[in-house]
């Protein structure tokens, strides 16, 4: 059972805490909790689709199948999560001051909502695929089934129980400041799926430069520990990073402050509006 | 290369182990098989400042996430499956990696030298 409980707790918090983050940056958006719930539940069907199909992806691609999978899926998460921002640096002050100004653009707010959706559909999928093939595992080597269905939902209500502390510390923050902190939030998840892609990429024999490992703080802090685990899903922390991932890292910070500004509205815009 | 006994006896006992596995094109062809949710062997030599392919066979009817953070690799492997890991170029020393589905048993290392 604590076995069970262990790992799920690991995989629905790391998928919990970027929930957390996106309903906060939604704060305010008409229809939101349908949208993520949405991606919640494509993201469980997702997972087990890949759990089912694990062996047909890890042959795919002369046996870089799952690795080439793994950098599709976060590179995607990427670019959404660039183009919510993005929208986000448009409308975010307007939902901040009313939120039913926004009303003649509900339609673009749903474009950014379902950019969203799919960030939380693709981390359930990652997580949820390794908690199923896990529990498949474990049962079939014979662990008793009401242990594991009871380590389970341990895990996903202690997962889910400090995914919703996210959210409402998240929530904690006054309103004018709420979209700023979840807009860095979102670039520095964003930028933390990029480094773990291009590893992914190199793990699948692509783009081999800059291999050497930039630095090591293992002795800091364990990417295994608690804080590890929450801190590389939040910001990407990496105990040993190679060069390239840095630069990646760096690389879609840029990126995304660049598309920000260039979607931020003219300030007089914004000054007759008020 | 030098050939200590114990890896001697360590490649004779992969080569008896799991002789439809293993690369035979490659010099450097290097298994890993996991039993009983353990590795065997649970530590392997490889040469130092080279790409290099690990080939992990799972002979456990469960699945296993092959996992280290100072190789930077992550990968499921099925059951009764095999999968091929890219590691490296590394510098000396010891590499620790382990199963996440099985951690309290399936602990190992890569020794590069």
């Amino acid at each position: 059972m604590l076995g069970a409980l262990i790992i799920v707790f690991r995989e629905v918090i790391e998928a919990g805490l970027i929930v957390g983050i996106v309903l906060a940056a939604t704060r305010g958006v008409a229809g939101r909790g349908r949208f993520v719930a949405y991606g919640v539940i494509a993201g469980i069907v997702g997972a087990c689709l890949v759990a089912a199909f694990a062996g047909t992806i890890s042959r795919a691609f002369e046996g870089s199948g799952q690795e080439l999978f793994n950098a599709t899926v976060l590179g995607i998460a990427v670019v959404m999560l660039m183009w919510h921002n993005a929208w986000m640096a448009r409308h975010g002050r307007e939902i901040a001051a009313d939120m039913r100004r926004l009303g003649d653009d509900v339609s673009a707010g749903h474009r950014s909502l379902a950019a969203l959706a799919i960030v939380v559909g693709l981390a359930v999928l990652r997580e949820g695929s390794e908690v199923v093939l896990f529990l498949y595992g474990i049962l079939m080597a014979g662990t008793s089934v009401t242990a594991t269905v009871a380590g389970s939902v341990l895990g996903i209500a202690a997962g889910a129980a400090f995914s919703a502390l996210t959210y409402f510390g998240l929530l904690a923050i006054p309103t004018r400041y709420v979209f700023t902190a979840t807009s860095w939030l979102i670039a520095l998840l964003a930028a933390g799926m990029a480094a773990q892609a291009v590893q992914y990429v190199n793990a699948a024999g692509y783009w081999l430069m800059l291999g050497e490992t930039a630095w090591d703080t293992s002795w800091l802090l364990s990417e295994q520990s608690l804080i590890g685990r929450l801190l590389h899903t939040l910001i990407g922390y990496m105990e040993q990073p190679t060069e390239l991932q840095i630069v990646v890292y760096l690389a879609t910070l840029a990126v995304m402050a660049i598309l920000m500004r260039v979607a931020r509205p003219a300030p007089r815009e914004k000054r007759a509006a008020a | 290369m030098r050939m200590s006994l114990p890896l001697l006896a360590l490649a004779a006992g992969l080569a008896l182990g799991a002789p439809m596995t293993a690369a035979a094109d490659d010099d450097d062809a290097i298994i890993i098989t996991i039993k009983d949710h353990k590795f065997v062997p649970p530590e392997v030599k490889v040469p130092a400042n080279k790409r290099l392919i690990v080939t992990v066979v799972n002979d456990d009817p469960t699945p296993e996430e092959f996992e280290s953070k100072s190789l930077r690799v992550e990968k499921v492997i099925g059951g009764k499956s095999q999968g091929a890991v890219r590691i490296g170029p590394l510098k000396p020393g010891r590499y620790g990696f382990f199963g996440e589905f099985h951690e309290a048993t399936a602990q190992g290392a890569v020794i590069a030298e």
